[in-house]
C-alpha cells in the first residue's frame, strides 16, 4: 500500500460503519496499537543543516537506515539530535522519499555521489520514480561504459606471460603495441591501396597500340597486373592465414566480418587460377572479378571512421529498414499510379509496373533522369505529387541515423580523450602513492634525528615540537614502523635502494681486500670493524657528518677517513670512543676512503627502543653472530655485521 | 533497442570476431546491486562486545564511511588495505586478516564480525588475543599450524615492505624468519604449532599485546585522510 494513502486509513475505517448494519458475522476485534507512542520529532544534523522530521514518517520503510535502528550509531546524547556526516543537498532527496514515497534523482547530482548517499542511507535505488528513473539509467550506464573503458585500458597494461600465438593475436589487433605489428600494419595498408588502385587502372584505356584500338591498360600489360596482383594475394593470404592461427577461436574469427571480406576479397583469384581458359565460364569468371572491389573493406582495419559508419548503419538497423519499408511501398503505389495514368498515351515507356519502377525511384530520389517522362496531363500531376512525397520519405528518417553517428563519434572522441587523459591520471596515482611513502621516511628521518639530538643536545624540546603532524599521520607511520620491525627491514626510497644495490654489487670486490688489511691491518684501505652494539654509534654520524647521500644512509654509514697509514691503527680504537669523536673524526670531510655500512641488526635497533616496541610474536630472536644477508666476515668482527664498499 | 552492446571502436577488435558481444557488453539489466546489511541494534552489540556505545557509534561511522553498503567484500578490503602500504603489496596480508574476520564465512565481513574481532584484540584477556592470532596464522582453521601455513603469512607479510628496503629483501628472508620461529615454538618438534605451544611460546617472549594487537587492524582506527582517498578514488 502506497504510504501516502496511510493517512486515510483512519477515515476508511471510520467509513466501514455503512457495513454496520447489514453485516452477518459479527466484526473482528480491532488491532491494539501497543506503541502508543507520543509522535514526536525527530532532528536530522546533516553536516550542519538541520531536518526535522516526525518518527513515524521514517518508520514508514523499516528496512533502511532513519527507518531502522541503524540510526541509533549516529545519535548525540548531549544534542539528542542524529548526526550525519554527509551531503546536505543530497538528503534532501532522501527525506523526501520518506516523506512522499517517491524517490527523485536530481539531475545536477552526480550518478556516483548519488549512488553512494543511497547506499549509505540504504535505499535500493530502483525504486527511483519513473519520471526520474530514465536519466538516472542513462547516467548510470554512462558510467558503468567508463569504468569498463578504464578496466579494459588496464587489462591491455598488465600482460604477464603470453604465448607466442597470443602475442600475435594482440600484435594484430593493437598495432600499436610493437614495431612489427606496426610495420605490418602499415605494409598490408599499402598493399591493400596498391591492390585498389590496381584494379581501377587496369580498366582505363592506355592508349592505342599500332596493332589495336583503344584497350585497356590491363588487357596491354598483362604480365604485369597480373604479377601486381599474385602479391597483393599473396600478402592477403598469408594475412589471413596468420591471423587464422593466432585467433583464440577461430570458429568465432571465421565467422566475423574482416574474415569473410578477406577470403571474398582474395577467392577470385584462386578461382581464376583454377580454371583458367574454360571459354563457357570465363564470363562467371569475369564477373567474380568484381568481387576483387571488397577488398577495400579491409581499410576498415586501418581506419576508425570506417568502423564507425559501419556500426552506425548496424545500429540504426530498424531506422534503415523503415526508410526502405516506406520507400518500397510509395514506390509501389505511384509506379501503379503512373502506369494507368500513361496507359492511354501512345509510345510511352511506362510499358508495365516494373518499368514504371525505376521512373518512381528516379522521381521520388528528386534524380529526375528524364529518361521516362510522363505526357499525359495526369501522369505528370501524379509525377509530382510523386517527387514532393519522395523529399519527405526520404528525408525523414535519415536525421535519425545522422544523430546515432554523431553520438556515437562523440562517445568515441570521449573515449580517446580520456585514454589521454588517463595518463596524467596515473601520473597522479603514482604521485600521491609515492608521497605518502615518502611522508614516512621523512618523518622517520626526522624522529630518529630528534632521538639523537635528544641524547646529545640540551635543546631536544624544540626538536619535540618540530615532531610530526596529526595524530592520524603519527600512527600510519607507527604502523609502518612496526612493519620494519617485524620483517627487520627497513623502507628507503628508490634512489637509496639503487645505492645499495650497486654496493652489493660491488661488494665482492673489497672483501678481499678487507680480509687481508684485517690481518696486517696495515694497509691504508678499508678495513672491517665490528660495530658495537651501540645505538648511539649508528645515529651518530648523521648531526655533523658530510650530507651527501641522505640521512638515512648516514644513519648507517661510519665515514672513516683513513688518511694514512700511521693514523690506520689509531683509528681503529677510535671506534671505541664517543659519539662525538666519532662526528669529530667525520668532520674532517676530504678524502674518505671507505665507508663501512653496518647492517642494522634487529638486537641493535630495538635496544635503544626496546622497552616500547616490540614486534608480533613472530619475531626474529636475536640473530647469530653471523648474520644473514651480504655481510662480510671480518676476524675481527666480534658481533654484528659489517659491509664493506669502496665509495 | 534493448540491450545496446558497448563495442570498442578504437581497434578492429569486434570486426575480428574477438569480442563477444554475449559475454563483453556492459549489462543493460543490472540486477539490484546493493545488499544492504544492517547490524543488530548498539545494546545488543554492547553486550557481546566490551565496547561502549560512543565507541560503537564512532567503529561504525568510520565502517559506513568506507563502505556503505553495511558489509565489506574481500576486494574492497584489499583495496582499504593497501592504502595503508604504499610501497607493498599487501593483498596477500588481507586476505588472511579477511578469512580471520569473517568468522561466518559467508564471504563478507559485516559490522558485527567487525566488532567482534576488534573487541577480541584490543579489550579481550591476553591468551584471547592470542587465541586470535593463532586463527589468524592458522590458515586453513584445522586447530594446528604448519610450517607452509606460517610460510605463507611470512612471505605475506614480507610483501607488504615491498622491493625498496633497506637491507635488500633476500627470496629466503622469510623462509629463513620462519625457521627460527617454528623451531623455538614447536616443542615437541611434531612439525605443527598447536594452541597451546603457540600461547605459551608468545607468552615467554614477554609481547607486549597493546601494541602487537594493534598491528593488523591499525588502519580501521584511522579515517582515511584525504591524500590517501586520492589513491582510491582515482
Amino acid at each position: 500500500m502506497a504510504t501516502g494513502v496511510a493517512a486515510w486509513l483512519p477515515f476508511a475505517r471510520a467509513a466501514a460503519i455503512g457495513w454496520m448494519p447489514v453485516a452477518s458475522c459479527p466484526m473482528p476485534v480491532a488491532p491494539r496499537d501497543h506503541r502508543r507512542r507520543q509522535d514526536e520529532l525527530i532532528v536530522l544534523n546533516v553536516s550542519g543543516r538541520r531536518f526535522q522530521t516526525w518518527r513515524t514518517t521514517l518508520d514508514r520503510y523499516p528496512d533502511t537506515l532513519l527507518g531502522s535502528s541503524e540510526k541509533d550509531f549516529f545519535y548525540n546524547e548531549e544534542t539528542k539530535e542524529y548526526f550525519f556526516d554527509r551531503d546536505p543537498d543530497a538528503f534532501r532527496s532522501v527525506l523526501n522519499f520518506y516523506r512522499t514515497g517517491k524517490l527523485h534523482y536530481p539531475r545536477h547530482e552526480c550518478i556516483s555521489a548519488y549512488d553512494e548517499e543511497l547506499t549509505f542511507f540504504g535505499i535500493i535505488p530502483e525504486i527511483i520514480g519513473d519520471c526520474c528513473y530514465e536519466e538516472y539509467k542513462d547516467r548510470k550506464r554512462e558510467n558503468l561504459e567508463r569504468l569498463q573503458d578504464d578496466q579494459e585500458e588496464n587489462k591491455d597494461v598488465k600482460l604477464p606471460h603470453m604465448n607466442f600465438r597470443e602475442t600475435m593475436w594482440r600484435a594484430f589487433e593493437n598495432p600499436h603495441t610493437s614495431t612489427m605489428a606496426l610495420v605490418f600494419y602499415y605494409v598490408t595498408g599499402f598493399f591493400i591501396a596498391i591492390s585498389v588502385i590496381t584494379n581501377v587502372v587496369e580498366t582505363v584505356p592506355c592508349g592505342s597500340t599500332a596493332t589495336q584500338k583503344d584497350m585497356p591498360c590491363g588487357e596491354r600489360y598483362t604480365v604485369a597486373f597480373f604479377c601486381m596482383d599474385t602479391a597483393c594475394v599473396m600478402i592477403f593470404t598469408v594475412e589471413y592465414l596468420l591471423r587464422l592461427f593466432a585467433a583464440p577461436s577461430r570458429y568465432r574469427f571465421m565467422r566475423s566480418v574482416m574474415s569473410i571480406i578477406d577470403v571474398v576479397a582474395i577467392l577470385p583469384y584462386y578461382i581464376g587460377l583454377v580454371m583458367t581458359d574454360n571459354e563457357d565460364v570465363s564470363g562467371a569468371f569475369v564477373t567474380l572479378r568484381v568481387f576483387r572491389v571488397f577488398r577495400i573493406f579491409k581499410f576498415s582495419r586501418h581506419s576508425q571512421g570506417l568502423r564507425i559508419l559501419g556500426y552506425t548503419l548496424k545500429s540504426c538497423a530498424s531506422e534503415l529498414g523503415f526508410l526502405l519499408f516506406s520507400l518500397t511501398m510509395a514506390i509501389i503505389i505511384f509506379a501503379t499510379v503512373m502506369f494507368y495514368a500513361e496507359k492511354g498515351s501512345s509510345s510511352s515507356k511506362f510499358t508495365s509496373i516494373p518499368a514504371s519502377f525505376w521512373y518512381t525511384i528516379v522521381t521520388m530520389t528528386t534524380l529526375g533522369y528524364g529518361d521516362m517522362v510522363p505526357k499525359t496531363i495526369a501522369g505528370k500531376i501524379f509525377g509530382s505529387i510523386c517527387s514532393l512525397s519522395g523529399v519527405l520519405v526520404i528525408a525523414l528518417p535519415v536525421p535519425v541515423i545522422v544523430s546515432n553517428f554523431s553520438r556515437i563519434y562523440h562517445q568515441n572522441q570521449r573515449a580517446d580523450k580520456r585514454r589521454a587523459q588517463k595518463k596524467a591520471r596515473l601520473a597522479r596515482i603514482r604521485l600521491a602513492k609515492s608521497g605518502s611513502a615518502n611522508a614516512f621516511l621523512l618523518s622517520k628521518r626526522n624522529g630518529l634525528l630528534n632521538e639523537l639530538l635528544e641524547l646529545t643536545g640540551p635543546n631536544a624540546s624544540e626538536q619535540k615540537a618540530s615532531k610530526s603532524s596529526c595524530l592520524l599521520e603519527s600512527q600510519h607511520h607507527h604502523l609502518l614502523h612496526c612493519l620494519e620491525k617485524t620483517t627487520a627491514h627497513e623502507f628507503v626510497d628508490e634512489q637509496l635502494y639503487e645505492q645499495n644495490y650497486l654496493e652489493a654489487a660491488l661488494q665482492s670486490f673489497p672483501s678481499r681486500r678487507a680480509s687481508v688489511s684485517s690481518r696486517d691491518g696495515a694497509t691504508p684501505t678499508c678495513c672491517g670493524r665490528g660495530a658495537k652494539r651501540d645505538a648511539t654509534l649508528l645515529e651518530a654520524p648523521p648531526q655533523p657528518g658530510p650530507k651527501q647521500q641522505g640521512p638515512l644512509q648516514e644513519l648507517s654509514a661510519i665515514h672513516i677517513q683513513c688518511v694514512d697509514r700511521p693514523s690506520h691503527s689509531a683509528s681503529r680504537s677510535k671506534l671505541n670512543l664517543k659519539s662525538d669523536d666519532v662526528g669529530r673524526l667525520n668532520c674532517k670531510g676530504g678524502r674518505i676512503t671507505a665507508a663501512i655500512v653496518s647492517l642494522p641488526s634487529p638486537p641493535a635497533l630495538t635496544a635503544p627502543d626496546g622497552a616500547d616496541l616490540h614486534g608480533p610474536p613472530a619475531r626474529r630472536p636475536p640473530p647469530p653472530p653471523l648474520s644473514p644477508g651480504p655481510s662480510i666476515r671480518t676476524t675481527a668482527s666480534s658481533a654484528n655485521v659489517v659491509k664493506v664498499s669502496a665509495l | 533497442m534493448k540491450s545496446k552492446n558497448r563495442e570498442s571502436l578504437t581497434d578492429s577488435r569486434e570486426l575480428d570476431g574477438s569480442y563477444d558481444p554475449l559475454t563483453d557488453s556492459v549489462e543493460d539489466d543490472f540486477e539490484l546491486s546493493t545488499v544492504c546489511h544492517r547490524p543488530e541494534s548498539m545494546d545488543k552489540l554492547q553486550e557481546q562486545t566490551k565496547f561502549t556505545k560512543k565507541e560503537l557509534q564512532v567503529l561504525y561511522r568510520g565502517f559506513k564511511n568506507e563502505c556503505p553498503s553495511g558489509v565489506v567484500n574481500e576486494e574492497n578490503f584489499k583495496n582499504i588495505y593497501s592504502q595503508f602500504f604504499p610501497q607493498g603489496d599487501s593483498s596477500t596480508y588481507a586476505h588472511f586478516l579477511f578469512e580471520a574476520f569473517d568468522t561466518d564465512k559467508n564471504g563478507s565481513v559485516s559490522f558485527e564480525d567487525f566488532v567482534f574481532g576488534l573487541s577480541i584484540i584490543l579489550r579481550g584477556t591476553i591468551n584471547d588475543r592470542l587465541n586470535w592470532a593463532f586463527n589468524l596464522y592458522d590458515l586453513n582453521k584445522d586447530g594446528c599450524i604448519t610450517k607452509d601455513e606460517m610460510l605463507d603469512i611470512m612471505k605475506s607479510i614480507y610483501d607488504m615492505m615491498g622491493k625498496y628496503t633497506y637491507p635488500t629483501m633476500q627470496d629466503d628472508a622469510p623462509r629463513e624468519h620462519v625457521e627460527s620461529f617454528f623451531q623455538k615454538m614447536d616443542q615437541n618438534n611434531d612439525g605443527v604449532v598447536t594452541i597451546e605451544e603457540f600461547i605459551e611460546s608468545c607468552k615467554k617472549v614477554h609481547v607486549h599485546c597493546e601494541i602487537v594487537m594493534v598491528l593488523p587492524v591499525q588502519p580501521w582506527l584511522c579515517r582515511s585522510p584525504a591524500h590517501l582517498r586520492l589513491i582510491s578514488n582515482h
